[in-house]
């Protein structure tokens, strides 16, 4: 498989494993983009590792949105291990999609990607 | 303890009693409580002064019941326990008495999340029925809560308040005999415009001789129009109104549905004297004060008897 | 347990803004069980922030600590050796534990990372309902188990209040009647004639938070 090579893979042996702290310490340590691909919904092996992982996305998405980073640095992908083309389709479009966002600001200190929300009212 | 409520002696003489109610202003101007006053003039026996109902600010009860009261009414002050501890509501008992007024309406108050301040802390340090036990215990016993003597006790008709609506429906006129074994003298009910289950409700008050121990005065509400009764419908906890009424209401044009909502009030008034144990009605024509009158004399309740 | 939950980063960061140096603490009772303040919490909250000052190009040194509990002197003293190397103490406690580290550690501001909420358990992973006000005068055993003064939005002793349809409480659709659980119950064990229609005397508060703080002394154990 032809992926860019910027992309680097840590496995898990399930996208449940994904916790949080691993999502926001990928960005600490100054990561441009995180994906987790987990396997199609419905079709986990230890049948809702995937879903708890698309929540996490969704609840460190919500923080990064908070700390001035662009949310769309960091998505859930779900696919089959015998979807080998689609994994590189993924990789690139993830790709080209951080390239066209530019550095992460944890890298620059360039101060917040987008200027802070008003009061949404209540939060959490 | 017999007071000096005409709301009592209209009661004590078999009379079907005719009460109402005015909502304050919201701000300081008392000729806003008088012109109300004004529509009520001749029309009921003694009229409910609410006390920030819906929790919204509006002026105090007791200084309205004041006001009316210096207009020849025999006022009925409410008492929500949502806003006072024990100690300030046995100050305003007696300050209330003080001043003339015969009638409490003993509440818990709605919730304060519904109004204007919903970020206010409450108190409900006692209860509604608690409430009641208060005042009866400082005019019966000349005692406050603490079990100290009071020096002159406060003569007051006691009333309360009875959703026959609200759920669970079984322990509906339990509720009530726990508010007539608390001391209640007059009970005004929710809104009316579920008359069978009213009537079901009235049954059951019956079967436990409560209407014996205590004057029931069932509550009416006019409708101004559809958006009204499907408001009252669907919005307001503890409202039972059946779709009939509203499609009543439907059926005629809109400048025409205030007066089919008068017209179904007044209807039921009629039906609601028929029923055993219905001692009176209590009005709330929700400012809607100047057809108290018109209501009252389609009704029949005119003129209102002398005391 | 005591639950609480996270303060909304945006706050944390503007409570330590002129910090570079601090201790955050979190505390291995019932915030961890809550998942807010326990270590997994300590871990996220100290990348988050780091994170966030990468932002702004500035540093911060973050110390991660994890007590056994923040409410206990023998536990809060074990930072006792490096507290004073930290401008600021941030902790992921209670209110309790914030204030024990205050208590115990003068030199130093004792900033709270949590709002504490209320006493309660979890109905499921990630509900938490409160069960308890901690009136100092338990009434449970009158109303079948479940507690007229939490449940109850008014507090009712005598209830329910006139508010109460198809079991949801007025004040909000998503809310039981505490009263309506409690007839239910009253029901089922067999005790509602006896119970309900019983007037609930004016209730003593002064055994409550209204008695001013409250406090217990245990002479048996003292030492």
């Amino acid at each position: 498989m032809d992926y860019p090579p910027n992309v680097k893979l840590i496995r898990v042996p399930c996208s449940g494993r994904v916790d949080s702290v691993h999502l926001i310490k990928a960005f600490e340590e100054g990561m441009d983009g995180v994906y987790v691909a987990g396997c199609l919904e419905g079709e986990c092996h230890f049948l809702t590792g995937n879903l708890r992982a698309k929540k996490r996305v969704e609840y460190v998405k919500g923080v990064l949105t908070t700390l001035g980073i662009n949310p769309e640095r960091l998505r859930m992908y779900n696919l089959s291990a015998a979807m080998g083309s689609r994994f590189v389709e993924i990789a690139r479009e993830m790709t080209e999609m951080i390239r066209s966002l530019g550095p992460s600001p944890v890298k620059t200190g360039a101060g917040r990607e987008f200027p802070q929300e008003q009061e949404e009212g209540e939060e959490q | 303890m017999k007071t000096e409520s005409r709301l009592e002696k209209v009661l004590e003489k078999g009379e079907f009693a005719v009460t109402s109610e005015c909502g304050p202003p919201r701000g300081a101007d008392p000729d806003l409580i008088r012109k109300k006053g004004e529509l009520l003039k001749g029309v009921v026996d003694a009229v409910n002064v609410t006390d920030c109902q819906t929790s919204v600010v509006r002026m105090s009860s007791l200084s309205c019941c004041l006001i009316l009261k210096e207009m020849g009414f025999d006022p009925i002050v409410q008492m929500v326990t949502r806003d006072r501890n024990r100690i300030a509501i046995q100050s305003d008992i007696l300050g209330a008495a003080a001043l003339g007024i015969n009638n409490i309406l003993c509440l818990s108050g709605d919730h304060q999340r519904f109004g204007d301040h919903p970020q206010a802390k409450n108190v409900y340090d006692i209860d509604s029925i608690q409430l009641i036990m208060t005042v009866k215990q400082m005019r019966d016993e000349g005692k406050f809560l603490s079990g100290e003597e009071l020096t002159k006790v406060p003569r007051l008709f006691i009333g309360a308040a009875a959703n026959p609506f609200a759920d669970p429906f079984e322990i509906r006129a339990l509720r009530l005999a726990k508010k007539v074994a608390a001391g209640a003298q007059f009970i005004q009910t929710q809104c009316i415009y579920n008359l069978k289950r009213f009537e079901e409700w009235m049954h059951r008050v019956v079967d436990m001789g409560l209407h014996e121990k205590v004057c029931i005065l069932a509550g009416v509400t006019p409708m101004k129009s559809v958006g009204m009764a499907r408001y009252m419908k669907n919005m307001v906890p503890g409202m039972d109104v059946p779709d009939e009424i509203i499609e009543r209401l439907k059926g005629v044009p809109k400048e025409k549905q205030g007066e089919e909502g008068i017209k179904i009030c007044i209807e039921t008034i009629q039906r609601l004297r028929e029923m055993e144990g219905v001692r009176g009605v209590h009005i709330m024509a929700i400012e809607w004060e100047e057809k108290v009158r018109e209501i009252a004399e389609g009704a029949g309740l005119l003129p209102r008897p002398r005391i | 347990m005591i639950v609480a939950q996270a303060k909304p980063i945006e706050e944390i960061l503007e409570m330590i803004d002129k910090y570079d140096k601090i201790l955050l603490v979190g505390c291995k009772g019932c915030v961890a069980v809550c998942a807010a303040g326990g270590e997994k919490e300590v871990q996220f909250l100290a990348s988050a922030i780091r994170t966030a000052r990468k932002t702004q190009g500035r540093e911060i040194e973050i110390r991660e600590v994890t007590l056994e509990r923040q409410c206990d002197p023998e536990y809060v003293e074990q930072i006792r050796g490096f507290a004073g190397d930290y401008q600021a103490i941030l902790s992921i406690a209670c209110g309790v534990g914030v204030q024990f580290m205050a208590e115990h550690y003068r030199e130093i501001p004792a900033l709270p990372g949590l709002n504490t909420s209320f006493m309660g358990g979890a109905l499921e992973q990630g509900v938490w309902s409160e069960r308890c006000q901690g009136c100092g005068n338990c009434v449970l055993h009158l109303t079948g188990g479940i507690c007229p003064i939490t449940r109850c939005s008014k507090s009712l002793l005598n209830g329910p209040c006139g508010g109460s349809s198809n079991g949801k409480c007025e004040v909000d659709p998503e809310v039981d009647c505490g009263w309506q659980l409690i007839i239910e119950r009253l029901k089922a064990l067999g005790e509602f004639e006896s119970r309900f229609m019983e007037i609930v005397p004016i209730k003593d508060w002064s055994t409550s938070r209204d008695g001013g703080p409250r406090k217990i002394v245990r002479e048996d154990m003292r030492q």
